[in-house]
């Protein structure tokens, strides 16, 4: 059978795109599968607000090691999503806004500060959280 | 925005965070374990009435049922549905949070 190149014809459709991010790493495939979703955003050139809740924000905590659990250490895959975030910040001609977020209460309650993790984020009180998430066009949990 | 939680409150925190990220008005549909929140009498039932002041509140018939949950142990303001009900929530508010 020949070879057929398939086009997905996107231009013009930007939607707002929420990853919700509420389960720590390693423990469940959650973590791991919403990342590989966002960087699918990536290439369609969608909106994306990306964000650490609940357990969530240990997903980007500095220095993980997972040599000795035999496990793919996919913390430096985030640094993926912020240069895509600085792609989208300084590329006027890219109609695409990228947002990094850590639910304050959530980071607080976990004992960690902004300087914990391994990108930088933005750190939003849940009141504001819940505003921003009301007016997302499709939501990703996980 | 619809919500809907599908984890007992007495085991995860998936209500508890919900109710801090969904802004007033906002309806939330209680399925599978989430269920469990919705019965009287329990030690989330003064949580749930003061959510119910601030958000319509739904729970899945089938998954109590499943549960041996009858329709009088749902707490007062909680609308019983069926997956017809379901199917006209996410059609009536779009975007769906799942609270896993």
């Amino acid at each position: 059978m020949a070879e057929t190149e398939i086009e997905f014809d996107t231009a013009g459709i930007t939607k707002k795109f929420m990853y919700v991010n509420r389960k720590a790493p390693y423990g469940t495939i959650y973590a791991l599968e919403v990342l590989e979703a966002v960087l699918i955003s990536a290439a369609f050139e969608q909106h994306a607000c990306i964000v650490f809740i609940d357990d969530g924000v240990y997903q980007i905590k500095k220095g993980q090691n997972t040599d000795a659990v035999n496990m793919k250490n996919f913390s430096k895959t985030y640094g993926i999503i912020a240069m895509e975030k600085e792609d989208a910040d300084e590329d006027e001609d890219m109609d695409m806004v990228w947002r990094i977020i850590v639910e304050k209460e959530s980071m607080e309650a976990r004992g960690l500060t902004a300087d914990d993790f391994v990108i930088d984020v933005e750190v939003i009180a849940s009141t504001e959280l819940a505003a921003i998430m009301a007016e997302q066009e499709i939501v990703i949990s996980g | 925005m619809l919500h809907t939680i599908n984890k007992s409150p007495f085991e995860r925190n998936s209500l508890d965070s919900c109710l801090r990220l969904s802004v007033k008005g906002s309806p939330i549909l209680l399925i599978e374990d989430g269920v469990l929140a919705a019965t009287r009498g329990t030690s989330v039932s003064d949580k749930m009435a003061t959510a119910m002041n601030d958000h319509p509140m739904f729970v899945m018939g089938p998954d109590l049922q499943a549960r041996g949950i009858a329709g009088d142990s749902v707490a007062d303001g909680i609308t019983v549905i069926d997956y017809g009900g379901f199917v006209d929530l996410v059609v009536e508010h779009g975007t769906v949070q799942s609270w896993l």
